[in-house]
């Protein structure tokens, strides 16, 4: 029953991305580019992983609306779609070698429902199940791994967000504004700098 | 998405619905830190939530209603301090367990399943919490600024 849930499931995300792909509105791609997401959280939920399931819902959420305001003035913009010759060629055989590579790989997977892992009496995934509540005293066992057991990793994760962060603020920020005396001969050095960004001064506040 | 008179943000009624719905995204973002340990979720997906429910003031009520709530500076505040807490931990182990980012805060088996449990494991998503909605929040303001000015100087170029 489970499998062919997520078989159906699977096909419905698959069709959303050929949509995504193939539709000229912008708009409706990111559309079903969204309903692919919330598709694969739902899919995360029936494999008992609410983790991924909330994690993939939550960004997917943020994403969509960062994708809809970034296409929101062009929504009714229609894209023709593109592709010669030699691009086609490529894309065919390039989804040729990924499909032999997968199926490659699912004839060494074990049956649906079997732990990959579990074949091997000591796999780090059985001392982590085993030791996880002993050992950290934390019920979830995937923030069990996460914060303690791979905590280097998860440093390492935070840290990375951190400079991504600094890197997009420090790439978009506001231009400064060129000293008067360099200004001359250059006619667009007059704008009035918006201070949306900065600290609401006092009084501005909202009526 | 400007009123006509002059106000940021959308109709009335997407301001009603957000003045309602704010609380409860940002109360369920912090519960899913909290709770990060012993139910599904943790610091990563609960500041997403978290965040989501700023990002949904910046959009309904404007980016200035927004700011007057969480200022950038509070935000960059946050963002530094997510992480400072995470570092800190971690080097708390070092010093006091003898190795990094080891779990040095030892609680009895009969705490298990309680809030307070498992160590450093929830300040550590705390830290987390915090650092990802102040970071998301922050993007997030940062893309949609950079849009509006990019749209500005369409429009400039495209009336002369």
């Amino acid at each position: 029953m489970l499998e062919i849930i997520l078989l159906a499931l699977v096909f419905l995300m698959i069709v959303g991305a050929l949509v995504a792909i193939e539709t000229p509105h912008v708009l409706y791609a990111v559309i079903s580019l969204g309903a692919v997401g919330f598709l694969l959280s739902i899919v995360f939920l029936f494999l008992s992983a609410p983790d991924l399931a909330i994690t993939q819902l939550a960004v997917e959420v943020i994403t969509l609306v960062l994708l809809l305001q970034a296409t929101a003035r062009g929504a009714g913009e229609k894209v023709a779609p593109e592709g010669g010759l030699v691009g086609r060629l490529a894309t065919g055989t390039l989804v040729l070698l990924l499909a032999l590579a997968g199926g490659r790989m699912l004839a060494e997977f074990p049956p649906f429902g079997q732990p990959v892992m579990d074949r091997f009496a000591d796999a780090p995934s059985n001392h982590y199940l085993r030791e996880g509540l002993p050992q950290t005293g934390a019920a979830n066992i995937v923030t069990a791994v996460l914060l303690d057991f791979r905590a280097y990793d998860t440093l390492g994760e935070a840290s990375v967000l951190f400079c991504a962060v600094l890197g997009a603020l420090s790439v978009l920020r506001r231009p400064a504004r060129t000293r008067p005396e360099e200004a001359t001969g250059n006619e667009e050095t007059g704008e009035e700098p918006d201070a949306r960004l900065d600290e609401p001064e006092q009084g501005e506040g909202p009526s | 998405m400007i009123q006509p008179e002059g106000r940021e943000g959308m109709s009335l009624i997407v301001r009603t619905v957000c003045r309602w719905v704010k609380g409860f995204i940002l109360l369920y973002g912090i519960y899913i830190v909290l709770y990060g340990h012993l139910t599904p979720g943790g610091g990563f997906s609960g500041g997403v939530i978290a965040a989501s429910a700023y990002v949904l003031l910046v959009l309904a009520e404007g980016e200035r209603s927004a700011l007057a709530v969480f200022s950038r500076s509070a935000a960059a505040t946050g963002d530094s301090l997510g992480v400072l807490v995470f570092w800190g931990m971690a080097l708390a182990g070092l010093l006091l367990a003898g190795g990094f980012a080891v779990n040095f805060w030892t609680t009895p088996a009969s705490a298990r399943f309680t809030l307070l449990s498992s160590g450093i494991i929830p300040v550590c998503n705390m830290g987390i919490g915090v650092k990802v909605c102040c970071s998301l929040y922050l993007v997030c303001l940062v893309l949609f600024a950079a849009r509006q000015r990019i749209f500005q100087e369409d429009e400039k170029g495209d009336s002369p």
